[in-house]
């Protein structure tokens, strides 16, 4: 037991990698038990994430050095001082991230065991869909630089497969080849930028680099290429473009993972921001940077959703959007970092608000994605021009759609309403127009979602939908799981900011504690 | 208390919300109490009236999704003009935005 406990951060990968390459095994020899088993194995991997998020909230940043004993320091004796194993180091933030992966991550599985039943090919694309989650969980677990990129690789590479799994008449195929290709660029530029820092450290290793950063020409050229890189996989406006393309054709429980995919990449820019570059910063410029990419997002992003006519697009514009908020909120604790008063005043609270409204938009965009799947899974159309009356026999799935609908904006009491309050007035004190403008996009997201609302479940029963069937009730389960989370988040809101969220938000403010959490006195 | 949710000028406690949103919803539920009880499912009261006229299918009254906001598509028609053909679908443009983006920021985080 205690050999499992002490090796929780390595089975975190260990486990997803294990069950995704057992799969097409069963799936030839053992097919009957291969369903279980995907539910069994992201189950695992989703309770591990929670054991290694829960040990981080009572005990503190957790160190996992691979290749040594349990509970060696990240530099041994005679490395001169230096870590040079790849290490894992769980600091709030990260446990923060892995909570939001394993709900949503386990709740999609179940939906998609169900939705995918009449599908060809399901072994692989299980298989995938566990090297997605393992490649996210990587993402937000690793100290190291490089290790970084290889699971941003992987989240890339899986998310890009899974987006043509189904290849729609040659559209997903499309969109994916335009997500791959579009990541792919971004990757290079995160190893070049990578390749920058080490070969000035001497290290790959994100405490090491943080402890010794400067503010130099070459380390600003490589965070610029971090910011543009991994903004693009955010899907942040101006880098958005193939997000929309690839959300719209994926399907829809792929898609409802890749925004926590996407996540990941945010959660990967606000690592560097704040704890690999840090104090090194000129903060107010980069803050004002992350902070325009951020109305940029929203705005763009509400307004380019509006006319859309295709369910899923719109969705995937609005993921855009949201994004908006939470660069917004953490862009003005970056722009007042050096400013204790106006950070202990406004930008802590306007950080925490950015990261509350990571964990919300995973959840209550994932129920919308399997919403609006639900309703494709039974009608086969995606177009809002022709759907409509479908409030009648799938009764569960438009309850489920306006919670979701509800919360993305921010309408009390639901989850989204209260990271938005926090936004809203914390951004006020900074700068009220910013605020004002974050106000305006989420009263157009109401107006989208109403009119989504509207085509798809209300009016008359049309007569083309007159035998529509609700949808099977493992379908139901996942997006009850997501459910019950968007109300409880948006009902007790000071748990869930005094428990996970101020811990996130301080991981990211106290850089010395994270460099001291992996290098102790050693530098 | 619990449910409190600080938000550095006030609070915000859903819980609060949540009770008066129920009192609402029994008053409402009490005016509705009064009113005719004597409505008969299936017969002509629950069919719409439609001055006279005899009512269409059912497909031609529902408003569709593209029937909706489009005045505030047309007064917005310059901006959408310019902002709709930007997202052409055409992965040279995207990576043409990214370099565009790569620069930019970097004048900026350099001159600034």
């Amino acid at each position: 037991m205690s050999l499992l406990l002490d090796n929780m951060p390595a089975l975190l990968i260990a486990v997803s990698l294990f069950g995704a390459f057992l799969i097409p095994i069963f799936g030839r020899f053992l097919p009957k038990i291969r369903d279980p088993w995907v539910i069994l194995v992201s189950f695992l991997a989703s309770l591990i994430a929670v054991i290694n998020a829960v040990t981080v909230f009572t005990k503190g940043t957790v160190v996992y050095v691979f290749g040594a004993a349990a509970g060696s320091s990240a530099a041994s004796i005679d490395s001169g001082g230096l870590p040079f194993r790849i290490i894992f180091t769980i600091d709030g933030f990260g446990a923060f991230m892995l909570l939001s992966a394993a709900i949503v991550s386990f709740a999609v599985i179940l939906y998609l065991v169900s939705s995918q039943k009449e599908r060809s090919g399901k072994s692989e694309f299980y298989a995938l869909y566990l090297l997605l989650t393992a490649g996210i969980f990587g993402m937000v677990s690793t100290g190291d630089m490089f290790n970084f990129f290889v699971f941003l690789e992987i989240n890339s590479l899986a998310a890009a497969a899974l987006v043509s799994y189904h290849r729609n008449g040659g559209i997903a195929v499309e969109g994916a080849l335009k997500y791959l290709i579009v990541n792919t660029v971004g990757g290079l530029m995160v190893l070049l930028s990578i390749g920058l820092l080490y070969a000035q450290y001497d290290s790959l290793n994100m405490a090491v680099i943080a402890s010794q950063m400067t503010w130099t020409t070459l380390n600003i050229v490589a965070l610029v290429l971090f910011i543009t890189a991994l903004a693009m996989k955010a899907g942040t406006v101006p880098f958005h473009y193939a997000t929309p393309d690839a959300y719209s054709v994926a399907p829809s429980g792929i898609t409802a993972l890749m925004v926590v995919a996407s996540q990941a990449g945010l959660y990967g820019l606000f690592r560097i921001l704040f704890t690999v570059y840090g104090g090194a910063l000129n903060t107010v410029t980069v803050g004002w940077v992350i902070i325009i990419l951020g109305i940029l997002s929203m705005v763009i992003g509400v307004t380019m959703a509006l006319p859309q006519k295709d369910v899923k697009r719109l969705l995937a514009y609005h993921a855009v959007s949201q994004t908006g908020y939470m660069l917004l909120g953490v862009g003005v604790a970056l722009a007042v970092l050096g400013d204790p008063v106006a950070l202990s005043a406004y930008g802590q609270t306007a950080m925490e608000g950015g990261l509350f409204h990571i964990i919300n938009h995973a959840l209550y965009k994932g129920l919308l994605f399997l919403a609006v799947g639900a309703v494709i899974y039974r009608t086969g159309v995606w177009n809002l021009n022709k759907l409509g009356g479908l409030g009648h026999n799938m009764k569960w799935t438009m309850i489920f759609f306006l919670i979701g609908a509800l919360a993305i904006a921010g309408i009390p009491p639901f989850n989204g309403f209260a990271s938005k309050l926090m936004i809203y007035e914390s951004v006020f004190a900074f700068n009220p127009i910013l605020s004002v403008i974050a106000m305006i996009v989420s009263i157009l997201t109401l107006a989208s979602f109403m009119k989504v609302f509207h085509s798809v479940f209300m009016g008359p029963k049309l007569p083309e939908f007159e035998n529509v069937k609700e949808v099977p009730k493992l379908m139901i389960a996942g997006m009850v799981i997501l459910t019950i989370f968007v109300i409880g988040f948006g009902l007790v809101p000071d748990l869930v900011v005094d428990s996970i969220v101020t811990p996130a938000a301080d991981a990211l403010l106290n850089q010395g504690s994270y460099i001291a959490a992996v290098l102790g006195g050693v530098l | 208390m619990i449910g409190d949710l600080l938000t550095g000028y006030g609070f915000w406690n859903p819980l609060i919300w949540v009770v008066v949103m129920v009192i609402g919803l029994l008053f409402a539920w009490l005016v509705w109490r009064c009113g005719e009880s004597s409505y008969d499912k299936d017969t002509e009261q629950t069919k719409p009236y439609l001055s006279g006229n005899d009512e269409p299918p059912k497909g031609d009254v529902h408003i569709r999704g593209g029937n909706m906001y489009w005045g505030f598509t047309h007064a917005l028609k310059g901006y959408y003009d310019k902002i709709i053909p930007l997202h052409s679908g055409v992965v040279n443009d995207y990576l043409t935005w990214f370099l565009i983006g790569v620069i930019v920021i970097f004048v900026v985080v350099i001159v600034i």
